[in-house]
């Protein structure tokens, strides 16, 4: 048995690829810049965002996915996966926002954000796929 | 929804992967209609019923009148 592939979700895992590798380097770029105290001012704001666009540009190559995707059954199971992982995401960043409010866990994220939590949730709802219809779809995850 | 789709296939001979090409949808595709996990769209019925040459009520039973 082959593992589907349309042209769709190959754009999509080389559009993941590059945006991972960018990741990669701006995030290596701004912690080193940072640790070595060599910015500030308006360039500090700039230098700590960019590791984000990278991530943002994730969320658009899953958005992308979910148009582009010719297979009606595959793109059914992807927005599944994409809502899971949606909420899961906010029930996790709730449930630790309130934990805060009440002091019963530290302030911060420690790097764990939402962002964090809804990538995890895509291999939840890849998991929620598998059991309830016994397919998770492509490799959004 | 209930449907022929399996019997169909196996009166031509055909593989899931060679209806599914066929059709021009993936293998679960077809897996998942086959076994009633889920209804494919209008136009893609309308596909399937052309390929068998069968009107799509000969193919999907109505989930209303069984």
């Amino acid at each position: 048995m082959t593992r589907y592939k349309s042209p769709a979700m190959r754009k999509y895992v080389i559009r993941l690829a590059v945006l991972m590798t960018i990741y990669l380097i701006t995030l290596f770029a701004a912690v080193t810049a940072f640790r070595g105290n060599m910015v500030s001012g308006p360039a500090a704001y700039a230098l700590a965002v960019l590791p984000a666009l990278p991530i943002i540009g994730v969320f658009w190559a899953v958005m992308r996915l979910l148009v582009e995707e010719p297979d009606e059954f595959v793109r059914m199971l992807l927005v599944r996966q994409t809502l899971v992982a949606t909420g899961f995401c906010l029930t996790v960043m709730t449930i630790w926002e309130f934990l805060q409010n009440f002091d019963l866990v530290p302030q911060g994220s420690n790097g764990f954000g939402a962002a964090f939590f809804w990538f995890i949730g895509l291999g939840v709802g890849a998991l929620y796929n598998r059991i309830t219809v016994g397919s998770s779809g492509g490799d959004c995850a | 929804m209930n449907n022929r789709l399996k019997v169909l296939r196996a009166e031509r001979d055909w593989s899931q992967s060679d209806l599914a090409e066929r059709l021009a949808v993936s293998r679960q595709s077809v897996n998942a209609i086959e076994t009633g996990k889920y209804d494919p769209s209008l136009p893609l019925a309308f596909r399937i019923s052309e390929l068998f040459e069968l009107p799509i009520e000969a193919i999907f039973s109505s989930p209303t009148k069984g």
